[in-house]
């Protein structure tokens, strides 16, 4: 009864081509992060790379000590290497070697001249405030226009990237490996997580992290209720604020499951239900026939 | 051709003869499989358990056909949306008449008498059947497996678990769903299901002594105290229907 009242939610995927097509200029202020290896998965550390620790609870650091099994160089695998597959392009395929052959001082130099403006006009529509002219996008081409100076082969880049996105080359490139037959979608997840549009869905359909998160599902629908226990401690502090929520709350939450495993051997608790009579509530019937003496 | 010789003893029982009488002895087929419950399970809280196995029987049959057809199947035919939300649905109720479930165990002190391996098989149960839906969560190929995803990683990752369960792989997030945990809920739910028939039903809390006094120095009042003066033990509480 409840399939045919209620069926279920199906929303579409996102996916790279509709995010840069809805919104160039934040997908290029993330792409440019990729570039320059500061985005969230750049910075992710174990399981993707090593330049972070990961989360660790006093002296664990399982994080860390598991290693990276699902090796991610965003500045390679999200742009260089995409933008390598385009043909017949002679001034891209100049701006990449360009920027290869650069040093890493020249690369950071680069990359956070032509960062600038982006992170000034996406702080701007954030705020509500009008965003700086120095951005702006070509409503006939899609093409986002940077105004930054010093910013070397960057704009030539992120122009390239933005065009194989919205083709539709990118969702495809991010998938590629060995094999012809693909079903590992880790790296355009990740790609997206670090950009707006899941964000802004999630966010409309009550999804984020301060509304409960993932215990949640698109339209009304109940979700997964079953982990209520483990998005409330995101709610309260100190797992709030803190940088190493997500394993302080996951050992809280083994802890706890290790307790109601045990609950017949943990004094007390084992005695609760003899001391709250629930129990003439469940056998009424069994003690109201005098059968219970 | 010889005629046939009369069957000899073994000298030394094989290990399918000490299986057998060892499965037997801890389940004769009169528990197995009984034709009676005691009196006291004649309460609504008894459902649940029951429930509970009726919905894993959906979960596992709808979840079936889906994996059968392919799991692009539902979104493109109605008949396809039909089962996914019949198997929606069916994990839906199987939590909540579980948690019912154990709450009412709880409130019985279901572990009393020996029970407590019965009652750990349940407990594991519930925990194992939550990380078998996430998976199927973020196998849906839509924008809330996207969703959960991407969040879900975090904490998967910070315990090192993303190491071998990646939940952004959709290939791996299918098989973990399909096959290995379901497997693992089966089975628990098997061994639990057969540790309830080899211990049988906690019965319910004696009244407590206060009120047994009473009531036992009622009954002196109305008819002759014992020979010894001792008060009856309590009477049995598991005859069978």
């Amino acid at each position: 009864m409840l399939t045919v009242l209620f069926s279920s939610p199906d929303d579409p995927p996102s996916t790279i081509a509709r995010w840069s097509r809805q919104q160039p200029i934040n997908f290029v202020a993330d792409a440019t992060k990729e570039l320059g290896g500061t985005s969230d998965t750049a910075e992710y550390g174990p399981p993707y790379n090593h330049n972070g620790e990961g989360q660790h609870a006093a002296f664990l650091y399982p994080q860390k000590w598991l290693g990276v099994s699902h090796p991610i160089d965003t500045t390679n695998d999200f742009v260089i290497g995409p933008l390598s597959t385009i043909p017949a392009d002679p001034a891209l395929r100049s701006a990449v070697a360009e920027y290869k052959a650069a040093s890493e001082a020249r690369k950071k130099a680069w990359g956070e001249a032509y960062a600038k403006p982006l992170e000034e006009y996406e702080t701007a529509s954030e705020e509500g405030k009008t965003p700086p002219s120095a951005v702006s996008t070509d409503p006939a081409t899609g093409a986002v226009i940077v105004k930054a100076s010093g910013a070397g082969p960057v704009p030539a880049l992120m122009s390239g990237l933005l065009g194989l996105a919205q083709s539709g080359g990118l969702d495809g490139d991010l998938l590629t490996s060995k094999q012809f037959f693909q079903t590992d979608y880790t790296k355009p997840l990740l790609f997206m997580a670090d950009g707006g549009l899941l964000d802004e869905r999630a966010e409309a359909q009550h999804l984020l992290g301060e509304q409960w998160g993932m215990m949640n599902e698109t339209g009304s629908y109940p979700g997964q209720a079953w982990l209520w226990l483990y998005a409330l401690w995101y709610q309260v502090e100190p797992f709030k604020a803190s940088e190493n929520a997500d394993i302080l709350v996951m050992l809280v939450m083994g802890v706890l499951s290790l307790v109601f495993i045990c609950i017949p051997f943990i004094p007390v608790v084992n005695r609760l239900p003899r001391w709250i009579p629930i129990y003439r509530l469940i056998w009424r019937e069994h003690y109201r026939a005098g059968r219970g003496a | 051709m010889s005629a046939a010789s009369p069957p000899t003893a073994p000298s030394s029982k094989s290990w399918t003869v000490r299986t057998r009488e060892r499965v037997v002895e801890a389940l004769p087929p009169e528990k197995l499989l009984p034709d009676g419950q005691p009196t006291y399970v004649a309460s609504w809280i008894y459902v649940f358990g029951v429930a509970s196995i009726a919905a894993l029987i959906v979960i596992v049959a709808s979840g079936s056909i889906l994996a059968l057809k392919g799991p692009a199947w539902w979104h493109y035919t109605g008949v396809g949306h039909f089962f996914n939300s019949i198997h929606l649905w069916g994990v839906e109720l199987f939590f909540f008449v579980m948690v019912v479930h154990l709450w009412g165990k709880f409130w019985m002190a279901a572990w009393r008498g020996g029970r407590a391996r019965v009652w750990i098989t349940g407990a594991i149960t519930f925990l194992v059947a939550v990380p078998t839906a996430l998976p199927g969560y973020v196998s849906q190929q839509n924008f809330d497996a996207q969703w959960i995803a991407t969040q879900a990683k975090d904490g998967i990752n910070a315990v090192g678990v993303g190491a071998f369960f990646n939940v952004t792989n959709f290939g791996q997030m299918y098989s973990w769903h399909v096959l290995l945990l379901p497997v693992a809920v089966v089975l628990l739910v098997g061994a639990h299901v057969l540790l309830v028939r080899r211990h049988g039903v906690v019965p319910p809390f004696t009244i407590d002594d206060r009120k047994a006094a009473l009531a036992s120095s009622s009954a002196a009042a109305a008819s002759p105290a014992p020979p010894d003066g001792s008060s009856s033990p309590p009477t049995s509480t598991g005859t069978r229907s």
